[in-house]
């Protein structure tokens, strides 16, 4: 198959969205990082000319990507899983340890984060598994299967520590639902959540009381129309005040201070305000400044390279995990609504192209691709915009780092190298 | 549904996200940016306040320089601590506690460290104080004033306050306004503007650069100077004369209505509410309720006007065609209000418009006020009149003069006299001491003073002003140039105003004569009363003395009002007759009434009502 074609058929509205995505994220490293001595954009010393070198990296990555044979991906994905794997492991002997994390590759010229290796090799490995044709994901050892792909390289990831990249593997658990997996497995999830975070805001008593009312209510309405299994019922209520009851155990005794100052300040549980101006200091630092910094950009911004708290550099890690808010200060509403919107499109643009693909691998895939994008996305703006708790992993296309955006561009860009040959039989 | 699961979540979160956007970015956005901006340092750089001068350009309030070594502890470097003491003429004790002090305040910020060098020793420290890292000399300017008087008039500078701030946005913490007085009612004028450097900072508060390579930068406006009004001399004259004394003073030029001087007794030198001794001795001033010499006097204190008051009721009674200058009324050592006696000390007999003045005859004006209500069928349609009239020469009403205080006095009105006694129970015989300057009426010393100059421009006065010119340009403001027209005719002014002149030829004030100068005036003796232990007791009257010189083209029209000071040509009447002598010849003759003038008080009198004891009033001591 030559390339022309290839880029013939290719999704250009995708295409388009993340060109976009790495053009303002670039931007935006570029503002937060230029310092009046040295304004050349063309400086491969300073972080915006690397963040400059890698994108041109990411373009050679780009034709060799579509450039491969397409059944290459499914062929090797097994083979890829493993290597990943090794890699992963490898960091504990041979790792380079920044900021406490031994998550990086010495490899000279730049240092390697093999995670983001993993998640494209992961994201391959499961679709693989699952469009297998001896899989089936209605049987309790195949999900059982399923879902120990995407958690060894999360466990192997966890002690770098680098938790937050490590939480993203989970969302290909998406890719699972999506193929069969009940979703009332998702609903227990989501309850235990819910009542994880109602125990903390509300305490185990407001629960309790609350739930116990809902069930009666429940009763009286539903007693004449259908008669109501009462012992499985109760256990559930015991279950959950059980759990809301271990929630707090572990809250207060697992659960280190800096991790309770995390939960406390995101759901607002300290009421006293020295107290809440002590945590903002601290460990709600970066939120706060980030915050404020959102806020000062107003409806347009203060204009570029203009942003006063950013060439202060008030929000710390501006330029990789906390980049938004660069596009807050200096480009305002309109800036971060373009990037809301645009990676919108680009996610639902994605699902639609996964829904059309005839072949399952590509599908399963596509969504795995959208799945960790998506978890990304929801995360790291989640946290800088100061609805989530902190959590550092990096918003995709547009946050400083070589190995995160070469590999979230291969990651992209084997889907629509998949997508493109979907017409063709032939594989 | 599994199909839609993760499209839907998209969706859901992306309309979560710009929902918080939103809310922070057009919400929650404040549009004062630069002022909360961490960011960005405003660095001020403030003008020197503007001169005061007086009307003949002799220098009242200046400025002068204060020099204060400032400290940023986190800087110091280790230094020779004994030269340095030296150089600073400090101990070495004081030196370590102050520097403690300042690293406890701020590590970063910069404190005083010394207060207010001398010039001679900021010269001798300017060139060593690069060797002493840390520490640098910060200049600021003072209020300096070469003057000990009209601190009152000229008010003081301080710190802005929570509600200044409030007020107006140009504050910021620490900087100075104008509080009362000229310092207040011109502190635009004579503050300037200041200029606004903006410093971009990181987060370690360390500077970057200028904030928009200095593009909203401003450089500072100077402040302007102005003159006064106020002529020095005689203001200073003024208050040498109110020592031991309590009123005021108000001399005010008829042509223009230009204030030549304004005083207040007992008051303080100005120079006391300036540099490092001034929260104290304000404390000290404000806390001296009895003497009260923070409290203006000459625009504060409304007081009964007494008999000067009988010049404007001729002139009403005259206007209005119930008398002429040939009426008479006899005075029977008194007059009767229905079956009660009031008292008169012009010694009986048939008084005319003249006599009614110079002898400053009671009978004469109780029954011409009669004769002004009798002209009409209602009291309440003569009250109208008299009280328009009354208006018309500035009282009863602030008098719009350019100072930030002052007092509406009281000119009664038919609504004031129903309230009190009930609609149509009252008539003219009720209200009778308003005609001699009691009862209820009320004036403050520049409204008398102004009343004064209408009466010597025969029918017409300036608003009175205090602010001569700016940058030595007069002012323009038409409410201060054009002249205001009193309701009585230019014709009935002569014989009252020769009545005042015979006040002196003859009169109640035949002992206060200036040789060369003719002078028309009016004595005032009112009646005063306080309460002790909640008893409404009556004290020694309060001297009061109106007058303009010469008669004929005058130059100053003057009212003296000092209480508790007996009948009005003992204190009040010398006072005014040295401050027209002073300002007409430059110099006074008459040392002998000078001398006595400048050393009697009247702490004693002002001591009765404290003594706790009996005490007699209106005692012929002299």
């Amino acid at each position: 198959m030559s390339g022309k074609s290839v880029l013939k058929r290719i999704d250009w509205l995708s295409v388009l969205f993340y060109l976009i995505l790495v053009f303002i994220g670039w931007l935006n490293i570029y503002s937060s990082t230029v310092t009046e001595a040295e304004p050349q954009i063309l400086n491969f010393s300073a972080l915006h000319g690397k963040q400059l070198f890698f994108a041109g990296a990411s373009i050679l990555a780009i034709l060799i990507v579509l450039a491969l044979e397409v059944n290459f991906y499914e062929r090797f994905s097994s083979l890829f899983y493993l290597i990943a794997m090794v890699i992963l492991l490898g960091l504990y002997p041979f790792g380079k340890t920044i900021a406490g994390a031994t998550s990086w590759y010495d490899l000279g010229f730049f240092n390697l984060q093999p995670s983001e290796l993993a998640k494209v090799a992961t994201a391959l490995a499961l679709a693989k598994y699952l469009s297998d044709i001896q899989t089936d994901i209605k049987r309790r050892k195949d999900q059982l299967y399923a879902i120990l792909i995407l958690l060894i390289p999360a466990i192997l990831i966890i002690p770098q520590p680098d938790p937050g990249s490590a939480l993203v593997f989970f969302s290909l658990l998406f890719v699972i639902f999506r193929e069969g997996l009940p979703l009332y497995y998702l609903g227990i999830l989501f309850l235990v959540i819910l009542i994880f975070v109602a125990t903390l805001k509300f305490g185990t008593l407001w629960l309790t009381i609350s739930l116990a009312l809902l069930t009666t209510i429940f009763f009286l309405i539903k007693r004449k129309t259908f008669k109501v299994p009462i012992i499985p019922f109760a256990s559930a209520l015991v279950a959950i005040v059980l759990f809301s009851l271990s929630v707090n155990f572990v809250f207060n005794h697992v659960f280190e201070q800096r991790h309770r100052d995390r939960f406390s300040l995101w759901l607002r549980l300290e009421k006293d305000p020295k107290k809440l101006e002590q945590i903002r200091k601290t460990i709600g630092y970066n939120t706060y400044q980030s915050e404020k910094a959102i806020e000062s950009g107003g409806l347009i911004g203060k204009g570029f390279l203009e942003g006063t708290r950013t060439k202060g550099d008030f929000v710390p890690e501006q330029h990789s995990d906390y980049i938004f808010s660069t596009i807050g200060e200096e480009w305002g509403f309109l800036g971060t609504s373009l990037v809301v919107l645009t990676f919108t499109f680009l996610f639902l643009r994605l699902i639609h192209l996964a829904e059309r693909q005839k072949n399952p691998f590509s599908r399963m895939y596509g969504y795995g691709v959208v799945s960790i994008l998506f978890i990304h996305f929801l995360i790291n703006v989640g946290m800088v915009i100061g609805i989530l708790p902190t959590i550092g992993i990096p918003l995709p296309f547009m946050s400083y780092g070589g190995s995160g955006l070469l590999f979230f561009t291969i990651l992209l860009f084997i889907f629509l190298r998949l997508d493109a040959n979907r017409l063709k039989e032939s594989f | 549904m599994k199909r839609l699961l993760l499209s839907s979540l998209v969706i859901l979160i992306g309309i979560t996200f710009l929902g918080r956007l939103s809310y922070l970015q057009i919400f929650s956005f404040s549009p004062d940016q630069i002022a909360e901006d961490p960011a960005i340092k405003t660095i001020y750089d403030y003008p020197e306040r503007g001169y005061i001068y007086d009307r003949n350009g002799k220098l009242l309030v200046g400025n002068d320089p204060a020099y204060d070594v400032m400290v940023i502890p986190r800087e110091v470097k280790p230094l020779d601590t004994l030269e340095f003491c030296s150089l600073l003429n400090l101990e070495k004790e004081k030196f370590i506690k102050q520097l403690r002090k300042a690293r406890i305040y701020s590590p970063r910020l910069p404190s005083v460290l010394v207060h207010q060098l001398s010039k001679e020793d900021y010269g001798r420290l300017q060139e060593k104080m690069r060797k002493y890292k840390g520490f640098y000399i910060q200049k600021r300017s003072l209020r300096y004033y070469d003057t000990n008087s009209g601190a009152n008039v000229l008010g003081y500078i301080s710190e802005v306050n929570e509600r200044d701030l409030a007020k107006n946005k140009y504050y910021v913490q620490g900087e100075l306004t104008g509080r009362t007085g000229v310092e207040k009612q011109y502190e635009e004028i004579l503050r300037g503007r200041k200029g606004v450097q903006y410093i971009q900072k990181d987060r370690f508060n360390r500077d970057i650069g200028p904030y928009k390579s200095g593009s909203l930068d401003t450089i500072p406006e100077q402040g302007k100077q102005i003159s006064l009004t106020i002529d020095k001399v005689l203001q200073e004259y003024g208050e040498q004369l109110m020592v031991g004394k309590r009123g005021g003073i108000v001399a005010l030029e008829p042509s223009s209505g230009e204030i030549l001087s304004m005083i207040s007794g007992p008051t303080y030198d100005p120079a006391l509410l300036v540099g490092r001794k001034r929260s104290r001795n304000y404390t000290k001033l404000y806390n001296d309720t009895i003497a009260n010499p923070t409290w203006d006097r000459s625009i504060l204190a409304q007081q009964p006007p007494g008999s000067p008051f009988k010049t404007l009721n001729a002139l009403i009674a005259l206007q209005e065609g119930v008398i002429d200058v040939n009426t008479t009324i006899r005075c029977y050592n008194g007059f009767y209000v229905g079956r009660s006696k009031k008292g008169c000390h012009c010694g009986g007999g048939l008084r005319n418009v003249n006599s009614g003045i110079y002898k400053s005859c009671n009978a004469y004006f109780a029954g011409t006020f009669r004769k002004i209500y009798e002209k009409f069928e209602t009291t309440d349609e003569g009250m109208d009149v008299w009280e328009k009239h009354m208006k018309s020469f500035g009282l009863g009403n602030y008098l719009g003069y350019d100072l930030p205080y002052g007092q509406k006095g009281r000119i009664p009105s038919k609504e004031y006299y129903d309230k009190w006694y009930g609609d149509n129970r009252w008539s003219s015989s009720y209200i009778i001491s308003n005609s001699i300057g009691q009862g209820e009426v009320l004036a403050t010393p520049v409204q008398l003073a102004n009343m004064t100059a209408a009466i010597a421009n025969r029918g017409h006065y300036y608003t009175p002003h205090i602010l001569k010119k700016i940058e030595g340009e007069a002012i323009s403001n038409p409410k201060f140039t054009e002249p205001k027209h009193t309701t009585i005719d230019r014709k009935h002014f002569e014989p009252v105003i020769q009545g005042m002149a015979d006040v002196y030829r003859k009169g109640t004030a035949r002992w206060v004569q200036i040789p060369d100068i003719e002078i028309a005036g009016k004595t005032g003796t009112a009646e005063n009363f306080t309460k002790i232990d909640g008893v409404r007791t009556q004290l020694t009257d309060h001297s009061v003395f109106v007058a303009f010189a010469p008669v004929h083209k005058p130059k100053i029209a003057i009212a003296v009002y000092i209480e508790n000071g007996y009948y009005g040509s003992r204190y009040a009447g010398h006072i005014a007759s040295l401050m027209i002598e002073k300002y007409i010849k430059g110099d006074v003759t008459r040392k002998d009434l000078e001398k006595r003038m400048l050393e009697k008080t009247l702490e004693h009198e002002y001591a009765k009502p404290y003594s706790g004891e009996e005490f007699k009033i209106n005692e012929y001591v002299w």
